[in-house]
């Protein structure tokens, strides 16, 4: 097996800017007052994924887990170190970004699609099998303004996992609908892992990780904590939101 | 599966407006949707793109024209006018819409890596394919006034759509980027709408600009320069001067004032010359800009 995404030694610095108009730059550069902040939310990550295997990113809120993936789908450009993927990423990240208010349910599902890198034949093709997963056949000449947010998301969910990338990113939408869904959602994420698509998977329900990953990966400040069995992984994981979640109760505040 | 021979690639990489020519499936979705959301739900629906330019065009004409007694001058003034606003209006409305563009699609440019440069591009085919309408008016209005195909007019009208086109894609590549970075652009672009139907020649003649700063004076050559500028006079001569006297004129005597800037061919070369570098500097300084969009947004 070849390798599928190889990220080698990868920062990312974000920069907090404080001003976000001529106007302002102009009076905080007059008051002489700083104009922007770095700080580094990925530092040095090196990571390889092989193709075919089910990799789990943990990590607390801030860890740079979501960073990460946005580095590996291309949304972001590293500042240091190199990503490199191998054929085409999608990402479920927060599925319905491409979904449209005034368009139908079905013109959203070729546009979303088309977001997604599909061509008209392709989305031609699975048409009916992205209907009938969302479950919202009755509303699909339904404008998407009037859907509600359950159906939303499955419109959504439904368009993503119809895809055909050979690199899957997965981020906490594991949270989508309601228990029956979930349920096929988890279905159709071990089926495209049978299919031997690599996937990436974001979250903090350690018990649906374990599940779906052989692979964890624990995330820390950015650094890279924890590489190995997704079963040691949520055990380094975890204490650590314990320890958090005691501390926030002893003081009273996040 | 058998992508083990597809090589490794850096995800996020844009070949920039190349890459649309990849995506334009996609491009022509997100032009219907567009045209779409902005006509869905309202009374007159496509309508409006008849409304807009026919109210600026009755202002102009009824002020101008009729109480500043322009008109008496201008030989059809209508088509003079309203060959002008056409140009204009693709140009600014291209702008405006243009600079909301990337900021717009925000949740997007944070989720999915897609080329942004789609974001700005179907703004402008949006506001070319508006002007559509305005355009077969000005043809009608043309032909009914005796207006007849011609290697000068057709000639004319492709270049002057070009140094358009290209102008107005470059520009918005520019602001969408910028606006990104500077949240109060929005102004900057408001007040420059406000200047541009002024700095060109549509509502007076290019001659009055000659005759108040002179032939060869600094002032006449950088407005001159002015790509769209060129552009606006460029439309003049194919719809409007073909329906004047003008030509009739010039055939008997050669030596006949020509309302337009000498050797406007050249300089529709040169705008267009102009407008391409424009664009491929706009096109580098937004592939830089992309790179932190996501961040930003």
């Amino acid at each position: 097996m070849a390798d599928a995404i190889v990220i080698d030694r990868v920062n990312k610095d974000f920069t907090l800017r404080h001003a976000h108009s001529i106007k302002e730059m102009t009076v905080r550069a007059l008051r002489r007052q700083s104009l922007s902040e770095r700080f580094r939310a990925v530092d040095g990550v090196s990571l390889t994924v092989e193709q075919g295997e089910t990799l789990a990113l943990m990590g607390l809120n801030g860890s740079g887990k979501s960073t990460l993936l946005k580095l590996i789908s291309g949304v972001m450009l590293p500042d240091g170190g190199s990503v490199r993927v191998r054929g085409r990423v999608a990402g479920l990240i927060e599925v319905g970004a491409g979904l449209h208010p005034d368009l139908t349910g079905r013109e959203n599902v070729y546009l979303n699609a088309a977001i997604l890198g599909m061509s008209r034949k392709e989305t031609d093709h699975c048409f009916d099998s992205i209907v009938d997963f969302s479950e919202i056949e009755k509303f699909l000449d339904t404008q998407v303004k009037f859907y509600s947010s359950g159906m939303f998301m499955r419109l959504g969910f439904s368009v993503a996992v119809h895809t055909d990338p050979d690199i899957f990113l997965i981020d906490e939408v594991l949270a989508v609908g309601d228990a029956p869904f979930q349920h096929k959602c988890l279905q159709r994420i071990r089926a495209l892992h049978e299919e031997g698509r690599t996937l990436v998977i974001v979250g903090h329900d350690a018990a649906t990780l374990e599940r779906i990953c052989a692979r964890g990966v624990v995330l820390k400040e950015g650094r890279l904590a924890f590489d190995g069995e997704v079963a040691d992984a949520v055990a380094v994981f975890d204490p650590d939101a314990e320890a958090r979640d005691m501390e926030e109760e002893l003081h009273g505040h996040p | 599966m058998t992508i083990t021979t597809v090589p490794l690639t850096d995800p996020g990489r844009s070949g920039g407006l190349g890459d649309l020519m990849r995506r334009r499936y996609l491009l022509r979705l997100l032009v219907r949707r567009e045209l779409r959301s902005r006509y869905q739900g309202s009374l007159l629906g496509l309508g409006w793109s008849y409304v807009r330019p026919a109210v600026n065009f009755g202002v102009y004409y009824f002020i101008v024209g009729i109480f500043l007694g322009l008109g008496k001058h201008t030989q059809n003034l209508p088509i003079f006018l309203f060959a002008g606003l056409v140009m204009v209006t693709i140009f600014t409305e291209t702008m405006t819409t243009s600079t909301w563009s990337v900021v717009g699609n925000g949740a997007l440019v944070k989720k999915i890596y897609l080329p942004r440069e789609l974001f700005p591009f179907a703004s402008f085919l949006v506001s070319a394919v508006n002007m559509v309408p305005g355009l077969l008016i000005l043809w009608v209005g043309a032909a009914v006034a005796g207006w007849r195909p011609s290697v000068l007019a057709l000639g004319s009208a492709g270049l002057g759509l070009a140094v358009v086109a290209v102008l107005a894609t470059a520009v918005a590549l520019l602001f969408s980027g910028v606006n990104v970075y500077f949240r109060d652009f929005g102004q900057v672009v408001d007040i420059l709408g406000l200047l541009i139907p002024w700095s060109v020649p549509m509502i007076y003649p290019w001659t009055m600009v000659r005759d108040f700063f002179g032939t060869g004076s600094w002032q006449l050559d950088l407005y001159l320069a002015n790509p769209l500028a060129v552009a606006v006079s460029l439309f003049q001569r194919a719809f409007w001067w073909p329906t004047t006297d003008g030509p009739a004129i010039l055939a008997r005597n050669p030596k006949a004032e020509v309302p337009f800037p000498d050797h406007l061919t050249i300089r529709g070369l040169i705008a267009l010359g102009v407008a391409v570098v424009l664009l491929v500097l706009a096109q580098s300084v937004f592939g830089r800009l992309q790179r932190r969009f996501a961040q930003e947004l």
